[in-house]
């Protein structure tokens, strides 16, 4: 077993999970600038996860195992996703044990969790969330398996770090399909991520809820691993957009000196990234729910364009 | 696939290649789009990308006349259009139109199937093309193809002309990018049937509203002989 | 005597399961001794065969002539890997079915269980003879004899006036399709009209005769598959049966279709044509694309089941399809990826569906309700049914690493390395197909959160619901069975691939036995381990080892208080049960997006209603595009026939003499 490869996947998991409140937080105060509101600190979500570890869990009578179980597993869930991208190096111990369609695979898991959980308790909200939950889920998983595919047809490979190396270190080739596939994972991973053109992160009011309305009855410690895995999520999509489109400064080899250039490299790609999600997220409006079937189909489409672009002017036939 | 073959592409093919792609995309989004005034502001982009194809194509063979019509491009479809466009809805005063379309998806998912067609029609032509950048002759033929699908789409007037100048942006790209241009005397007279063809429908505009208070074309189903 | 040949064994074992049946039949009303020994007894004989399959994979085909049957035309039977492969699937999924209908099956309900008994061991014997038979006529007679059997298997509670409708439009289908598939016998075996197998590999006629063939194989396989246009019966015969047998049916007995389907494109017929290929494809999509949408919309939890049926069959024929294409164009390597994807989905599909549907039986029987809108809330006083239950389900949505993901991954796979077939529309489609692929099993998690969420989280819908019990010993050994399969066949695809090996090459004449192989039992890459892998062993392990880790770690820096309280809702002061959601709620999306599929009518409630009720009955669209005018139709038809009986007897007999004399000049000439 290759002795860097471990430490590089460890340092990558840490990174995650280090790294991740963070750029939930940079979002935020990227967001409160634009919008002309005083910023909340760049470490909030830490504040907010620590205060919620200390408070007591309160459970709802009605609440089952199920109930108790589903922060873990989705907490595990999204912290094994952000380990198998690759945020800093391509060779990973995990990078063989899961390809692109395992770690969408691994993403819907954690969607079912969640969702299940917001039907356990048994309230209206709950089960609303869930529903929209499944039903945006349900669009964006064939758009973000279709990106992928894209990206495979490239690299003949659904290994993620055999296509991040690909990419990463060919000659300079535009890529028109990967235009395609840029515009399309944008829209996908905003829809994901409960942002703003289909679910509002920071909202209360019953009728623009999804991702909320799931995780109502939640508090105290349980509440705290959610929080964080969703911020684990942002992470993962986060990198997953920089290595597909903006592969540079990802290594190949796992030296620490290369490690620690990466890292550099990445926490400015992450600060650009954040930036720009936080533009598109003050420049447009929440839809109505049943806007976000046209939103997620357009992206499907644009996947589906992409690959149709790949096949006719870039596979060379 | 072979990898390389992309890469023994040029740069300037890679570009045109990239352009043909934003065509296509702003294509769609021209037939996804509610409102008029982001579709006006769709076809000028779809202008800005056809000028930089043309220019490209223009100084990488060299052919002087292909600068001229980049200028024409330029100056016709990405000014001159879009600023009669834009005040003719002002003066129509239908700026914020928002045209209930006929089910997004299913659109589009037509228009899937054109583009799968178009670029299994087009694949015995470019083989003749004797261009780097002929795969893109398929991307123009799906340009036309959703285009004219937009003009079928739409019942509004003002759309339904985005969609014609559209269908001409789709022509005028297979010309240059994938066969390097026409002859001059043809672009300069495409260029003035449609200067022509805008300000007829111009003034058409302004008779059928005149008519029925509105722009909805289906008004015109009562013409029809009984 | 000779030694006994293992197909021997497996005749034993289906004469045993008979035998069992007529001693079953023998005691109708002995309730202790047909359901306390003779479904064990039968579940044994299930593993029994599924131990002889096991071995029948490898072993070289093997073939017995039973001097039964007409004078002249005996029975041939044979056994390759092909039929070792669904006895394999036949045996495990029937042990886990039978032990659990032992402990299922209730006093007085229905027909007689020592009849019953009878007619679930022919049941399954005859399945077990429709995979060995060499030959059409021992084909259809097995194939009609599972018919029956099912038929009356359907209709065990015959008092119903629905129950009886359900059965004969089952009944109706599958005489239908049996009618095409003895056509294409007829076909196959040509002017000689020899209907043994071996004489039908041997047909090389040219021309359109194998298409032909083709073709109405697909149409009596596919009747009983439930593909598109024939899929009517199969929400209506599911819901109908008794839970073990509507787990029989969906997991085991739609794979015989496809096993006879395979048997006749692969085998039977030699040179395929790739637009057969993408005739199936485009089926299997439309199939798979309806399944899942209206499955999204039920709501009557085994109904919901029995569409979601009709989407993995969907799947199922994708990869079939597929594999048809490669093996047209001669890309050996790549149609066995195809194929094996196409089994292992089979082989998945009868274990975690049976698991479903066994569990929508302990909750019938734990609360007598069907209906989704009065279940709920039962993992409280259900949770062997329930977490058992949330196995069969994560399996169905094709989530890892459970085993419903394993056969997507490979199907995936198999879409996404095609490039390079002579055909341009096809090079195009295939990766859209692959996105719709990706669309549909994504779309079944929707339907299968819905159905688990509904069904057992949540507030009981109903008071009754509170006294609701869990599932007996011997349900819960079946239920085990069958779980505990879901997630071994997940653990370790690569078994499942060195088992698919003998059959892929028997078909088309690859395997993936030497590329799965070398890279050790825990990761499977088909094709190399650049291109693709995943590993469902360390995915499991590491969420395994992850959880508790995280569970301690936060006991140990924090706390473990926890608190009861009231459930919070955003503060609204009054809950009840009525306002979650319910089936009609959840479905509600997809019933707007996909409004264009779906044939409605609904009624609202106005404003002064003092007992306002609302009404929404969702129908599927082709009993009105096609069942119906094909029914008037045929009514129109009769009546004209029915001119011809004027209830004189003179009449009759003057039909009779005309016949004879008909017939004699006829001879003459």
């Amino acid at each position: 077993m290759n002795f860097y490869a471990l430490f590089a996947q460890l340092l990558a998991l840490v990174t995650a999970l280090i790294l991740a409140p963070i750029l939930n937080g940079w979002v935020n105060q990227c967001r409160a600038w634009m919008q002309n509101r005083t910023a909340p600190p760049l470490l909030q979500t830490y504040y907010t996860v620590s205060k919620l570890l200390h408070k007591d869990a309160l459970l709802a009578h009605n609440a089952s195992s199920l109930f108790r179980v589903a922060p873990y597993a989705i907490f595990s869930c999204l912290a094994l996703a952000s380990a198998i991208v690759p945020t800093l190096s391509t060779e990973l111990i995990f990078s063989p044990a899961a390809d692109a369609i395992a770690l969408v695979g691994l993403f819907a898991l954690a969607r079912v969790f969640i969702a299940l959980a917001g039907m356990d308790v048994g309230t209206a909200f709950g089960s609303l969330g869930s529903r929209r939950e499944m039903l945006i889920g349900f669009l964006a998983e064939p758009a973000l398996l279709l990106i992928f595919f894209t990206t495979s047809l490239i690299s003949q490979s659904t290994s993620l770090s055999t296509i991040v190396a690909t990419l990463a270190h060919r000659d300079f080739v535009i890529y028109p399909s990967l235009a395609f596939a840029g515009v399309a994972f944008t829209m996908v991973s905003l829809a994901e991520n409960a942002r703003i053109p289909i679910d509002n992160p920071t909202t209360h009011l019953e009728l623009t809820m999804v991702h909320e309305a799931m995780i109502l009855e939640y508090s105290g410690r349980h509440l705290a691993l959610i929080e964080w895995a969703a911020s684990l999520k942002l992470f993962a999509y986060s990198c997953l957009g920089l290595a597909l489109f903006f592969p540079v400064g990802i290594t190949e080899v796992a030296d620490p000196v290369s490690l620690a250039m990466s890292g550099v490299i990445l926490v400015m790609k992450l600060a650009i990234g954040g930036f720009m999600m936080a533009l598109i997220e003050t420049l447009s409006a929440k839809m109505r729910i049943f806007r976000a079937p046209e939103f997620l189909g357009t992206a499907f489409l644009l996947a589906v364009l992409a690959m149709l672009v790949h096949l006719l002017l870039e596979s060379g036939k | 696939m072979n990898p390389s073959l992309i890469q023994a592409i040029p740069l300037s093919g890679q570009v045109i290649n990239l352009c043909a792609a934003l065509m296509l995309l702003l294509g769609f989004a021209m037939l996804s789009q509610r409102r008029i005034l982001a579709l006006i502001n769709l076809f000028m982009m779809q202008g800005v990308v056809l000028f930089v194809s043309t220019l490209v194509v223009a100084l990488t063979t060299n052919q002087h006349h292909l600068l001229w019509s980049a200028g024409l491009t330029l100056v016709l479809k990405v000014i001159a259009l879009p600023y009669i466009l834009h005040r003719l809805i002002r003066r129509l005063s239908v700026k914020w139109d928002i045209e209930t379309l006929f089910n997004i998806p299913t659109t589009m998912l037509v228009g899937i199937v054109l583009v799968v067609i178009a670029f299994n029609v087009a694949q015995p032509i470019s083989q003749m093309s004797g261009t780097i950048t002929r795969s893109t002759i398929g991307i123009a033929l799906a340009c036309v193809l959703l285009a004219f699908l937009m003009l079928i789409t739409r019942s509004k007037a003002v759309p339904q002309v985005v969609a014609f100048l559209a269908m001409e942006n789709g022509l005028f790209f297979a010309a240059t990018s994938a066969t390097y241009g026409m002859p001059m005397v043809v672009e300069l007279g495409i260029a003035l049937d449609v200067m022509v063809g805008m300000v007829i429908l111009g003034v058409f505009f302004f008779q059928i509203r005149q008519q029925f208070d509105s722009l909805d074309i289906r008004h015109m189903e009562r013409f029809k002989d009984k | 005597m000779s030694q006994l040949l293992l197909i021997d064994w497996v005749l034993i074992t289906a004469l045993g399961w008979l035998s069992i049946g007529m001693v079953g039949v023998a005691f109708p009303r002995n309730f202790i001794l047909n359901s306390r020994i003779l479904y064990p007894l039968g579940a044994v004989g299930g593993l029994v065969l599924a131990l002889i399959a096991l071995t029948g994979i490898f072993a070289s085909p093997q073939i017995r002539i039973l001097p039964l049957g007409m004078p002249g035309l005996p029975f041939h039977l044979r056994l390759d890997a092909l039929s070792s492969f669904f006895l394999l699937l036949l045996g495990t999924a029937s042990a886990g079915i039978s032990i659990y209908a032992a402990g299922y099956l209730r006093k007085g309900d229905g027909t007689a269980p020592g009849l019953q008994c009878l007619l679930y061991h022919v049941f399954l014997a005859s399945m077990a003879f429709v995979m060995l038979a060499d030959d059409g006529y021992a084909f259809m007679v097995a194939w009609e004899t599972m018919a029956l059997s099912s038929f009356f298997l359907v209709t065990s509670e015959h008092r119903h006036a629905e129950i009886r409708r359900a059965g004969y439009l089952y009944l109706l289908v599958a005489h239908v399709g049996a009618v095409g598939i003895l056509l294409s016998f007829g076909v196959m075996a040509g002017v000689e009209g020899d209907y043994t197998f071996d004489a039908m590999r041997d047909f090389s006629s040219h021309g359109f005769w194998p298409t032909i063939a083709f073709l109405l194989a697909l149409f009596g396989f596919g009747a009983k598959a439930g593909i598109l246009p024939l899929h009517i019966w199969l929400p209506e015969a599911h819901p109908a049966a008794p839970s073990p047998v509507s787990a029989m049916m969906s997991g085991v007995m739609l794979k015989t279709a496809i096993y006879g389907m395979l048997r006749v494109s692969f085998d039977l017929l030699h040179a395929q044509i790739w637009w057969w290929g993408v005739l199936l494809l485009l089926l299997g999509l439309a199939t798979a694309l309806f399944g899942v949408v209206f499955s999204a919309i039920q709501t009557d939890m085994k109904r919901l089941l029995a569409y979601s049926s009709i989407e993995n069959i969907g799947l199922i024929f994708l990869g079939f399809g597929l594999t048809l294409i490669f093996k047209s164009f001669m890309l050996p390597h790549l149609a066995a990826l195809a194929l094996t994807a196409t089994l292992y989905h089979c082989l998945n599909h009868a274990f975690f569906k049976s698991l479903l549907f066994l569990c929508t039986g302990s909750v019938l029987h734990a609360t007598r309700e069907r209906n989704l809108g009065k279940l709920g809330g039962l993992i409280h006083r259900m949770p062997w049914v329930t977490w058992l239950a949330l196995i069969g389900v994560l399996a169905a949505s094709g989530l890892p690493p459970l085993n419903g993901f394993a056969s997507e991954w490979l199907l995936l796979q198999s879409f996404l390395f095609t490039s390079g077939l002579p055909q341009g529309y096809l090079n195009m489609l295939l990766p859209v197909i692959a996105g719709a692929v990706a669309l549909i099993s994504a779309f079944a998690g929707f339907t299968m959160v819905k159905f688990f969420g509904i069904v057992f989280l949540g507030q009981p819908r109903e008071e009754k619901l509170t006294q609701a019990h869990d599932a007996g010993r011997l349900e819960r050994i079946g239920l085990l069975w069958l779980g505990v399969g879901c997630i071994l066949l997940g653990l370790f695809p690569n078994v499942v691939i060195v088992l698919l090996d003998p059959v892929t090459r028997l078909l088309v004449g690859s395997g993936l036995r030497g590329t799965a192989g070398s890279h050790g039992w825990w990761l499977l890459a088909p094709i190399s381990q650049d291109r693709a892998s995943y590993s469902p062993a360390i995915f499991l392990g590491s969420i395994v080892i992850f959880m508790p880790l995280v569970y301690w770690a936060v006991k140990r820096f924090y706390h473990g208080r926890l608190k009861r309280v009231p459930a919070w809702d955003c503060g609204f002061p009054l809950q009840t049960a009525r306002m979650q959601d319910t089936a009609e709620g959840f479905g509600q999306p997809i019933r707007r997006i996909f409004s264009p599929f779906f044939k409605r009518t609904r009624e609202h409630p106005s404003p002064f209603d003092s007992q306002p009720r609302y009404l929404s009955i969702v129908e599927d669209p082709f009993w009105y595009w096609l069942y119906l005018p094909i029914a008037k139709i045929v009514e129109r038809g009769t009546q004209l026939i029915a001119f011809l009986q004027q209830g004189r007897i003179a009449l009759y007999l003057l039909y009779s003499f005309i016949t004879l004399l008909s017939l004699l000049v006829l001879t003459r000439g």
